[in-house]
Order: structure tokens, then sequence, then C-alpha cells
């Protein structure tokens, strides 16, 4: 790994639903140009942690500092400024509003992001439907969508929480090479994953979680280790 | 005499277009509390006490100030809808966590309030507003006569309508409000500033109310309760097309001021509650409303 400072620092993250405590002190690092995959259990707490990284959830303490900004005492509508965005699970795509408009929602927040152009290039799906409503699109051309509308904004760093969810093999594999490109191209990574040979492909670190905090982390090279630790906490 | 069912045509195209001039304002007004509660998820039953403060600022302005209708159609508007944004950042923002019955209490509050000044002040008996010279007199169509002002008044209430429509279909910013309106968390973390974006829409929406306000002030008396004997008929009217819906609001409006208007032809003892009858029809058959998405 590169001594440099990592580009985002989260340590001591605990995070609350109403009453219920989700996170009990989360500690990871993202250096610049990684891709780094969150493994867990369901229900474990990965999730959330994006949520409380993102400042979706605000009951929330700990340190979070992304690119020497501390992300804890932003408003909500400030983070994305910072260079980070946010694919949520459940895609996001608004059903009132057309591919196009889906596609440039998101502010630019920084120079160095892809043209509306581009953007097509790498999603020609896209294009073609681009005047439908974004919740006309299949479920895997939605995941396209709300990945490629993060590409435009300059953003440095990703969050992605569970891409392939429910999507066919082949549709998977196109993602995997999507998160190739951008990863040549140096966008940062922090992805949430159930699909573990998916993130074994695509990552290049792996943190574990239990009980709403990081128990274990190693680089890919060692997954063959460590595979009785996953077989225990994730019964992989 | 051309007669139409044994009725008068004169009295048929009359009425309809007394009904027109109606929806004009019910479309307008009905508008307004759609994109409010669209984005805000609020209630605004102070809709049509701002609508009674538009057309009151403009009175104010000509007694006052000698400012005449023309700037004050411009004035109203900002007024009232600088005075919404105060009550949004100042009031309504802090109720946005709260149980949504608190908005409604809050902005119903407001209302009596409002009226409540202004009826310890100007009386409960209208002021009359004249109509500006420019528009003074009416026109011969041939089958009946139409007086100018109000063919300007069913003329600016489709500008109205159909300005603020594009501006919600068609603009960065209108796909800012849909989108937060779907998802305003997602769309906040995506980087728009979305409380700033709540304040402006309440702005706008009680801007409009001003705007209907002042439009209305030369046909109807400029008085406190102007807004509440409007308001009950533009929240059926909400009811009907389907709560938060831009486009059902506008369609909607038109249509029961006309078939308020035809009522009156035919049966006007029923004309006054027509509106509520087809209310409890469209409840009953199709409750999320005729242009409204199924919840």
């Amino acid at each position: 790994m590169t001594s440099a400072a990592p580009l985002l620092a989260v340590s001591g993250l605990n995070a609350w639903y109403g009453e219920g405590h989700a996170l009990h002190g989360v500690d990871l690092e993202v250096f610049a140009g990684e891709t780094v995959t969150l493994l867990g259990r369901n229900g474990i707490g990965k999730t959330t942690t994006l949520r409380a990284i993102m400042g979706l959830i605000r009951r929330r303490t700990g340190q979070v500092v992304f690119d020497g900004a501390d992300l804890m005492r932003l408003p909500l509508h400030r983070t994305a400024h910072q260079g980070i965005g946010f694919v949520p699970e459940e895609r996001g795509i608004f059903s009132t509003l057309t591919v196009d408009e889906n596609l440039v929602l998101p502010p630019v927040v920084a120079p160095g992001g892809m043209s509306v152009e581009e953007i097509f290039d790498l999603f020609p799906n896209l294009k073609e439907r681009r005047n439908s409503p974004g919740t006309r699109l299949s479920g895997g051309e939605q995941q396209m969508l709300a990945i490629a509308r993060m590409l435009r904004t300059g953003v440095k760093m990703l969050l992605l929480d569970e891409p392939t969810e429910g999507l066919a093999p082949v549709i998977v594999q196109r993602i995997g090479e999507l998160l190739a490109t951008l990863k040549q191209r140096g966008m940062t990574i922090l992805l949430v994953e159930q699909n573990f040979r998916f993130a074994s492909r695509v990552a290049d670190r792996f943190y574990l979680m239990e009980h709403g905090k990081v128990v274990a982390g190693f680089p890919t090279g060692e997954l063959a280790d460590r595979m009785t630790l996953l077989h225990e906490i994730l019964g992989v | 005499m051309t007669m139409i069912f044994g009725i008068p045509v004169q009295a048929l195209l009359g009425q309809l277009l007394v009904g027109l001039i109606n929806g004009s304002f019910y479309a307008m007004l009905s508008l307004g509390l759609a994109v409010i509660f669209g984005l805000l998820r609020v209630i605004n039953f102070a809709h049509g006490a701002q609508y009674m403060l538009g057309a009151f600022v403009g009175y104010l302005l000509l007694t006052h100030l000698g400012i005449g209708y023309w700037p004050a159609l411009i004035l109203a508007p900002l007024v009232v809808g600088l005075f919404g944004v105060v009550v949004e950042r100042l009031a309504l923002s802090r109720l946005y966590d709260t149980d949504p019955l608190y908005g409604l209490l809050f902005t119903f509050g407001l209302a009596l309030v409002l009226e409540g000044i202004f009826r310890y002040y100007y009386g409960v008996s209208g002021n009359p507003y004249a109509v500006p010279t420019l528009l003074a007199g009416g026109t011969n169509l041939g089958f009946m006569f139409l007086p100018n002002y109000r063919g300007w008044v069913v003329v600016a209430s489709l500008i109205v309508c159909f300005g603020t429509w594009a501006l919600i279909e068609k603009t960065r910013l209108g796909s800012y409000l849909r989108a937060a309106t779907e998802n305003p968390r997602l769309v906040q973390a995506f980087g728009v500033n979305v409380p700033l974006l709540l304040t402006l829409t309440y702005g706008l929406g009680s801007a409009l109310a001003g705007l209907a306000g002042i439009l209305a002030a030369p046909i109807y008396q400029v008085s406190p309760l102007m807004g509440s004997d409007l308001i009950i008929v533009v929240f059926a009217v909400v009811v009907v097309g389907g709560m938060g819906s831009i486009l059902g609001a506008i369609v909607t409006g038109y249509m029961l001021g006309l078939a308020e208007g035809l009522t009156k032809v035919f049966y006007p003892e029923a004309s006054n509650l027509v509106v509520f009858v087809i209310m409890a029809i469209v409840l009953l058959v199709r409750p999320a409303g005729l242009f409204g998405r199924d919840a």
C-alpha cells in the first residue's frame, strides 16, 4: 500500500437508526485509486457504514475525513461537493425524470468528470433510451445509469452499495468491466458486495465486518489464506 | 333567440364564461397547493390567506402609494412570495420532521391570524379595486358580450399555469424539484441544496396565490374573507385532481369551474354543491384523484 495519507479515513464511526445502535466504532481506510470491498453478513452494518460516511444517517459519532475535509461537520448537501459520490442499493433512479434528466441530475462538483457524450459511448444502451422515464429501464440498465450519473460529477471516489444485486450474470460481468475501466481512470471505490466471486475479481483489499464493526482487513492476495475465517464469518 | 336544451345560448355561454373565470382561479390556486404539497408534504391551509394578501397588496399599493394595477401585478406576487419564504424559513422548516398534521395546523393558524388582522383594519365588507383602463370595457363576440378584463384573466391564468408546468417539467430546476419530490435525501446527498429548494418552492407556491389575488381584485372585491370563501372549493379541486399532481391541478381547476358554470344554467340550486358532489364520487371511485398516482 502507499504510505501517503488515505483518501478516506474512517475511525470510531458509530451510527444509530432511531434507538437502534447500528455501528459500533467502524475503522477503515481507502487510498486513492484503490477498490476496497466491505464483506459481511446481511444486516451487519455494511450499508449503514456507507450511509453514515455519506451523511445520510445524521445520528453518528466518530471521525470521517475525506481528502482532508471533515465530513462529520458538513450538511448533507455539502458532502458530495468534497468529491464523493453515492450509488445506493436501491439505485435511486427517478421515475418522473427521463434517462437524460437522471443522468445530469447530480451537480458537477469538480472538473475532470466525463461529458454526457463520453458516458453514452460507455453506455450505448442509455443513449438509445435517453428520453424514456428512468424507471422504464431494466434493472441492469438502471444500475448502469446509477453509476453513470456519478461519472459526470467529477467525484474522486464512489461508494457503491451492492451494484450486482439481483442482476443476471452477463450484466454482473459488464459491471465488473465497468469498475475495471473506472479503476484505470483512477477512480477510488468503496464497495459493499454480497457476491463474493464478483468482489474477489474487482477488489484490491477487503474489510470484513461483524456486529457493526470492522474485524479484519487484508489484500486480495491473502484471500486464499483467509478462507477459513471467511467461511466462519460469511458462511461462503 | 337560439335555444339549446331549452336554454338560451346567451345564458349558457355567459355561465360557461363565468365558470371559465372561476376555473382560472381554481387552477392557479390548486396549482400552487399541488406544487407545495408535492415537495414539502405540507397541506398549505394559508393558501387562501396568501391569495387575499395578494389582493390587499395591490389595493394598499394603489390607495397609499398610488401604484396601479400593472406594477402591482409584479409586486403583489413578489411580496407574497417573500412572505412565504420568511414563513418557511422561520416556522414551516422546523416542522418537516414532525407529523404532517403540524404543518397543516400551523398554516391553518397562520391563515386565521392573517385574516383576523385584515378584518380588524378593513372590516368584512369588500373594497372595490378598479379595472385597469387598458382593459376597461368589453368586446362583442357576436354571441355574447365579453368584459375585456375577464378575457385577460383567462389568458393570464393560462400563461401562468403553462409557465409553471413548463418550469417543473422542462427545466433543470424542475428536474431537481421532481427528483426531490420522489427522494429528497438522495437528491441532497448528490449535492443539491434541498432545504433551499423547499424554501423557494414554498415561496413560488405563495407567489402563485398572490398573483391569483391581484388578478382577482378587479373582479371580486378585495376583502379579508375572499380567500377562505374560495379555498374550500380549491381543496376539493386538489382532491379531485390528485394531491401533488401539477397537470391534474390545472386541468381539474378549469374543468370544475366549467362544471359549476353549467350547473348554474341547468340547476342553479346545486351550483355551490356540484364540486363537492364530484369530489365525493371521485373519492369513491378513484381515491388517488383523476390524475394522481396510486399510492
